[in-house]
């Protein structure tokens, strides 16, 4: 167990010196210069920032489709020539009775493969639609897999406004993933006050151009209320135009009475269609709706043709701004629920930085000082060990370019005390084996070989716990994980190449004295 | 003696005073975990978390008090973090429709308490959220037990797997129970904790097992008390030394890492004594119990 070939020795010094290099990094400023640009990340709880998970419900939207799916059923029950009674949509089912004569006509016209209605995906192996009947009662829903597609598709258009609307605020580095079938996670770094994200995610910014009804009670109409909920008006239900004709967005302000605005313009298809309806509805109100709640409603009171208008409303200029930025990225296909939050001030992080270090430093120096004064030139061996751990951990988080967390700090210190345990576990061994083994040589080599058992099974276990905890913790917790795992795997390098090299020299330097442990 | 040891303590005779202890300890938590429960916090139970600092150092706590409960947000708690203007507020009502609903909070504790407060951290968990953390959290340690229960199995023997097992549910059962007994909070970082604890335990008590596996082979003829005592006694300044370091450690982590980790570094302490503790006195005795032999060992290597 002493003897190492030359390769061996070049190898493990190598090794050791590379890492050595990676963990240097951190403490070099090198943003911009060439390969080695890595660095260990700080999490959001010592940096500072944000983090939100954002569920996206898309039962709105499934209500929609399912509508438009009642639609086209129509037509296709009338080109089949089937007849039907009380078709009506009943939570997420469309229900109807059919005659017996016509069960079969329905089955075949269902069951078509290259149906409109009811399309094949073929990555599920099964259709969009199912449907049962029942003393000729029909009943179609959709299938697992439609619902899956349908909340895939929301969360994907979810994912990308999102991402629109916050890159437009100008956050630096924003991390915005998806996380399982509805959901949305966002890390917002070096942002200590998220009210402002917060505000533009909770809008779902469905804006419609509507004509206020002339009538108060007539069919195609429904009550809205103002933003600011001073009335409320009667508005047509039938859309003119859509936040999705906007071809651009910008705040500004309305010289004549100093109050902000938001410019806008439409596309080509939606200014054609602008002019016409106002060219029609001369001297009428026109009511902009944005989520249901009336912004204004001004008179019409020329035709506009050039596609571009403006919104005035009670806005201040940082809530014109908003607005014209939620127009700009697009409505949401759903509404967005902000599910949980997690926001750490930078005063605080800094503050946990220092007090992770300082704890680092001294549970450091403690375990340094009381292994050499219990094991004087063998414990020396032990602390060069650990410190050379301690290099090789942050050299390996570097390279990974893990996170480091508070909890990943308070890992570091724990690997720490018990990192020694590996050779403390030899030392002892090997003092058992002195009062045996004749020569220093063979007390040495029997300790490092009989407690390699030892070593490995303790180490095993924890690191059966640290891995565990990696893919089932969350948040800070995963980087406590991540340390501690690490350490365990460079604990188990140094403390069987670095230290028992180490102590072969020493011991074969010494093999005719007596060697105290 | 054949083992050349200096040390030589008769832990024999202390495990059934030990073992008592360890009874009254178990039921006594278990009683304070049934009657008391655990306090779980925002992680796990939903709800806000505000830690909060006021620049003026004479702030009195009832006057933040006053002014949440004015708020009318129910259930609130507010108590110091660390030092005299830091302050923890636990809210348990969670609006979770409501995207304004801490800058609200902070509004009205600013107007009410005559200066600008600095909300250091927020964690708002919404209900759904936190409930899959807890069942995340149980399964986490629920796996960790059967992870070592079967590497023990692969390892040893049956006899070895059963007697670490209950050590290291001695260990966690009595951990929680004083986080019980003194309702001390329990979030993500106690579950990594007690996740540190259950590895720790299980690493004291391998060693000593392993020792006993290496005696037993050597050793036919003596029984299994012996050499489970013998084997203790080898092991016993590492068993010390390591405690030893770790502790320094994490000592160091809750004198000081701040306010934050106090929880989490005060349970890897208790954990920690306990679990050596529980090595030496439950993990070793419960294995005496099995009458593991000689045999038992050699059958394996065939």
């Amino acid at each position: 167990m002493l003897y190492f070939s030359k390769l061996k020795l070049v190898t493990l010094y190598f090794i050791i010196a590379v890492f050595s290099l990676f963990a240097l990094l951190n403490f070099i400023n090198n943003d911009n210069t060439f390969l080695l640009s890595k660095k260990v990340n700080l999490g959001l709880d010592l940096q500072g920032g944000s983090y939100l998970l954002l569920e996206v419900d898309s039962s709105p939207v499934i209500k929609e489709k399912i509508q438009n799916k009642l639609l086209l059923l129509r037509k296709i029950l009338k080109e089949n020539k089937i007849k039907y009674k009380k078709l009506k949509i009943n939570k997420n089912y469309i229900n109807f009775i059919i005659q017996e004569k016509d069960v079969e006509n329905f089955n075949n016209s269902f069951n078509k493969k290259d149906y409109a209605f009811n399309p094949f995906y073929v990555q599920y192996n099964a259709n969009e639609m199912e449907y049962s009947i029942k003393d000729n009662l029909v009943k179609i829903n959709y299938t697992k897999y439609g619902l899956i597609e349908i909340k895939k598709t929301t969360l994907e258009q979810s994912l990308e406004i999102v991402r629109r609307r916050i890159d437009e605020t100008g956050t630096k580095d924003p991390t915005i993933v998806r996380s399982g079938n509805d959901r949305i996670l966002i890390e917002l770094p070096g942002l200590d006050d998220p009210n402002r994200v917060k505000k533009l995610l909770g809008k779902t910014a469905n804006l419609t151009f509507r004509l206020v009804s002339n009538t108060e009670d007539s069919f195609g109409a429904e009550m809205l209320p103002f933003e600011d909920d001073s009335e409320t008006l009667s508005i047509n239900k039938r859309v003119i135009l859509r936040g999705d004709s906007l071809d651009n967005a910008t705040p500004s302000f309305d010289n004549q009475n100093n109050t902000a605005i938001v410019n806008f313009s439409l596309d080509r298809i939606g200014a054609k269609k602008f002019a016409r309806v106002t060219n029609e509805n001369l001297g009428r109100r026109l009511a902009i709706v944005l989520d249901n709640k009336i912004i204004s409603a001004p008179v019409i009171r020329d035709a506009i043709l050039g596609g571009a208008g403006q919104i005035s409303g009670n806005f201040t200029f940082q809530s014109a701004t908003d607005l014209a930025l939620l127009l700009r990225s697009g409505a949401l296909p759903a509404p967005l629920t902000i599910i949980e939050e997690r926001t750490v001030g930078p005063d605080l992080g800094e503050d946990s930085i220092k007090a992770g270090t300082i704890s680092l430093l001294i549970g450091f120096l403690l375990v340094i000082i009381y292994m050499f004064f219990k094991y004087k030139i063998m414990g020396l061996i032990a602390n060069i060990a650990l410190i050379t751990n301690l290099i090789l951990l942050i050299g390996i988080l570097t390279i990974l370019e893990a996170t480091l967390t508070l909890p990943g700090i308070a890992g570091i210190i724990l690997t720490v005390g018990m990192a020694v345990d590996a050779n403390v576990l030899i030392f002892e061994r090997i003092k058992e084996e002195m009062k045996i083994e004749k020569t220093n040589i063979h007390a040495f080599d029997m300790g490092y070989k009989k407690a390699q058992s030892a070593i490995l099974d303790a180490n095993i276990t924890t690191l059966i716990s640290s891995v565990i905890l990696f893919f089932l913790g969350s948040g800070p917790v995963k980087g406590f994980a991540v340390t501690l795992g690490i350490g365990i795997i460079t604990t188990l390098f140094t403390a069987y190449f670095l230290a028992r090299h180490l102590s072969s020299l020493y011991v074969m330097r010494n093999k005719e004295s007596k060697i105290k442990i | 003696m054949i083992f050349n040891v200096s040390k030589n303590f008769n832990f024999y005779q202390y495990y059934k005073k030990f073992s008592l202890i360890s009874l009254i300890f178990i039921i006594f938590s278990i009683f304070t975990l049934l009657y008391n429960g655990l306090n779980l916090g925002v992680d796990f139970k939903g709800g806000t978390l505000i830690e909060i600092r006021t620049e003026d150092r004479n702030v009195d706590i009832s006057k933040i008090r006053t002014s949440f409960l004015n708020m009318n947000l129910g259930d609130v708690t507010v108590k110091n973090f660390g030092n005299k203007k830091d302050f923890l507020v636990k809210i348990e009502m969670i609006d979770a429709e409501n995207e304004t609903f801490i800058s609200s909070i902070h509004d009205k504790l600013s107007l009410d308490l005559g200066a600008d407060v600095n909300f250091r951290r927020v964690e708002k968990v919404g209900p759904k959220v936190s409930g899959e953390l807890l069942k995340d959290g149980l399964l986490a340690i629920t796996l960790a037990l059967a992870a070592m229960l079967f590497y023990i199995w692969i390892r040893f023997e049956w006899q070895f797997s059963l007697a670490a097992i209950a050590a290291i549910i001695h260990d966690v059962v009595i951990t929680m129970g004083v986080f019980s007994f003194f309702s001390y909070e329990i979030n993500l970082s106690i579950v990594a904790a007690v996740l540190t604890i259950v590895g720790y335990s299980m690493n004291d008590t391998v060693v000593i097992f392993d020792r006993i596996r290496e005696n037993l082979k050597k050793y036919s003829k003596i029984p299994i008390s012996e050499i489970s005592n013998n084997s203790t006694n080898e092991t016993l300044s590492r068993t010390i030394i390591t405690s030893t370091t770790t502790l320094l450690a994490l000592v160091s982590i809750y004198l000081f890492g701040g306010a934050i980790l106090k929880g989490f570094s005060f349970a890897m302490i208790l954990g920690v004594i306990v679990g050596t503790y529980s090595s030496i006195f439950v993990a070793t005795p419960i294995l005496n119990y099995t009458n593991v032999n000689s045999k038992t060992i050699l059958k394996e290597e065939i």
